[in-house]
């Protein structure tokens, strides 16, 4: 129900009003609104209600297990939430002279040094303002490398076919040419088709490593040669980062451009879409083009750098600094974890993916890539189940939220059939994930017994199954008053 | 078991093929469409758009996934079926009838002896 349609005319909450008017007289009359905006009316108590019931409805990391393959999950510390709301940083206006945001910037230079250290990366820019800008940003200086070198016929970037769709889109965005590199039978990139295809029209190779598959690309050293000596350049996906950080470094392995998912793991909050931010990071010969504005350190004092103090640069990514309370946050929890707190992130992180990955297996269900070490994530294909009972992936994750548990990502990455990948995270104790095995090998009993049981699944959620085939072909997502005569009474007399 | 008709021939990523002399009609298999689920979009050729063998052309996307077409042989594209636009189920519910994607004239028939019959695809599916 939304909270629309609990309004009822002329019910107001009056009691968080301003108490001080405030003097409009100034504002151009042909620039006031002549409506009323269309506003649910309702007491403040019937509107706690409503936005609380709504927030029991949802599984989130603060209630649930939430395996979500590939997102990183992890607990968002209340810490970093109340260190990145103290009152100086929230009172901070946007366009503050530098000599009175000393503190802000030194946190955010702070964190570029500390981000370019772990990476292994010679710079950073925080500008960005969501992880698709990120990325961009990434492709963009590749490509204007080679354009200020007058190296224009490198058009093509290459990417493996278990990548996020996000890549060959950002290559696409770019105005390049994109070129599948297959990847074999244990999950690495195959050398022999890549080296088939690395040329003079060899823009760059996109990669993350771990990949998607859920194992760390092996012969990573042999790839960025190759694509190095074909004068292309390596853009690294950020995404799977967590299994790695703080053990190895995208920088060592040959990588030109970084980007980094300040919410998987650094820990910001996944909000529903949003508010996002994007780490870009660069090699020594992509310095010259990294994104403005970002934090520069003279002295004792920062400031911004700003296009003319990079006049190559691809350009200004946001109006300010970039999105202020995530960085804050980011900040806060790499500050709390230190450099040997950062390498338990990973070690754990391992740790619990393996851990799990074993007690699947030895719950009877199948691995995509059985024999080799899971990273952070690993994945299990419900192929056999799929055949024998006819229970889908869909089956399972559905079914999983009937026993507390968020579902895995499902069917991604795309080349394994009837997958799911799962990714515990660092943050989650051994008694829950061995709920988790549990409950799959529950459902696994289920599915041999009584398929009905998962078809029928969710019958504990406040919402059964979701039609998604509708909710695809019948998008419809903003909201539109009901009545007509009640937007004429709404009229301003 | 998917239907698998004996008159049509078969490439690796599932979309089969009638052919009547250099007219080739394209489409994706039941295999294929059983595979990726309810289709929620497809996305055709444009009459004319020149096309080489394997060439990605058109795509069809289901709650599951999103997937390119493959072109299975060069030519040019002569038609394609409009009806898609507005019901992406057709590939569903008749995937070698009214779910047909586009129909092309190809330079090269030939080449469409390389692709399997009935039989090699049954195989091809089961090992898969």
């Amino acid at each position: 129900m939304l909270i629309f349609e609990k309004s009822s005319a002329g019910r107001q909450a009056g009691g968080q009003a301003p108490v001080n008017q405030i003097e409009t007289g100034d504002i151009p009359v042909s620039m006031l609104r002549q409506d009323k905006p269309t506003l649910p009316e309702v007491s403040e108590l019937q509107a706690v209600r409503h936005y609380t019931q709504l927030s029991q409805k949802n599984f989130s990391i603060d209630t649930h297990l939430y395996p979500l393959g590939s997102c990183t999950m992890k607990y968002n510390p209340r810490a970093c939430n109340s260190l990145a709301m103290l009152p100086g940083f929230l009172g901070r206006h946007p366009l503050s002279q530098n000599n009175v945001s000393q503190g802000y910037l030194s946190c955010l230079y702070e964190l570029q040094e500390m981000l370019a250290d772990v990476t292994g990366m010679r710079k950073i820019s925080l500008a960005g303002m969501a992880g698709a800008q990120g990325e961009f940003a990434g492709m963009a200086m590749i490509r204007a490398y080679h354009q200020v070198r007058g190296d224009n016929n490198r058009t093509e970037v290459l990417v493996p076919d278990a990548a996020h769709g996000t890549n060959p889109a950002t290559a696409i965005m770019c105005g390049m040419k994109v070129r599948e590199i297959s990847t074999n039978e244990e999950g690495d990139v195959d050398l022999e088709a890549l080296r088939a295809m690395v040329g003079p029209q060899t823009a760059g190779l996109m990669l993350t490593n771990p990949s998607t598959l859920g194992v760390f690309e092996r012969r990573i050293m042999e790839i960025s040669k190759m694509v190095h000596a074909a004068g292309g350049l390596l853009y690294y996906d950020g995404a799977n980062l967590n299994a790695i950080l703080g053990k190895a470094r995208p920088g060592d392995m040959g990588f030109d451009a970084i980007h980094l998912n300040l919410h998987k793991t650094f820990s910001t909050p996944h909000g529903g879409g949003g508010p996002g931010a994007a780490a870009v990071g660069v090699s020594e010969r992509l310095v010259p083009y990294l994104p403005v504005p970002h934090a520069i350190q003279e002295g004792d004092r920062y400031r911004w750098a700003d296009e003319n103090d990079i006049p190559d640069t691809i350009g200004r990514l946001s109006a300010f600094g970039g999105n202020a309370g995530v960085l804050l946050r980011a900040y806060v929890y790499i500050r709390m974890l230190g450099r040997e707190g950062m390498q338990r992130v990973a070690e754990f992180a391992a740790l619990n993916a393996n851990y799990l990955m074993k007690c699947m297996k030895d719950n009877g269900f199948d691995l995509a890539f059985d024999g080799r070490r899971a990273t952070h994530e690993f994945i299990v294909t419900l192929k056999r189940q799929a055949k024998e009972y006819d229970a889908t992936a869909m089956d399972y994750a559905k079914r999983l939220l009937d026993y507390g548990h968020h579902a895995p990502t499902m069917y991604f990455p795309l080349r394994v059939p009837e997958c799911l990948l799962i990714e515990p995270t660092e943050t989650e104790d051994k008694d829950t994930l061995d709920a988790f095995a549990e409950a799959m090998r529950l459902i696994d009993e289920e599915a041999r017994t009584n398929v009905e049981t998962l078809k029928m699944a969710p019958v504990s959620t406040p919402i059964r199954r979701v039609d998604d085939v509708k909710a695809a072909r019948e998008l419809d997502l903003v909201w539109k008053p009901v009545q007509v005569s009640q937007q004429v009474d709404n009229k301003v007399a | 078991m998917s239907e698998i008709p004996a008159d049509l021939r078969y490439s690796k990523s599932h979309e089969w093929v009638r052919a009547e002399g250099d007219l080739v009609i394209v489409g994706i298999t039941d295999h294929a469409q059983a595979a990726l689920g309810d289709m929620v979009y497809v996305e055709t050729p444009e009459t004319g758009d020149r096309l080489k063998a394997e060439e990605a052309c058109a795509v069809v996307e289901s709650v599951k996934a999103a997937s390119d077409i493959y072109s299975p042989t060069s030519g040019e594209i002569v038609d394609s079926n409009s009806n898609l636009v507005d019901n992406p189920e057709l590939v569903n519910d008749d995937p070698y009838g009214d779910g047909w994607i586009f129909q092309m004239r190809t330079d090269n028939a030939s080449a469409l002896e390389e692709l399997m019959d009935a039989e090699a695809y049954e195989t091809f599916c089961e090992e898969e």
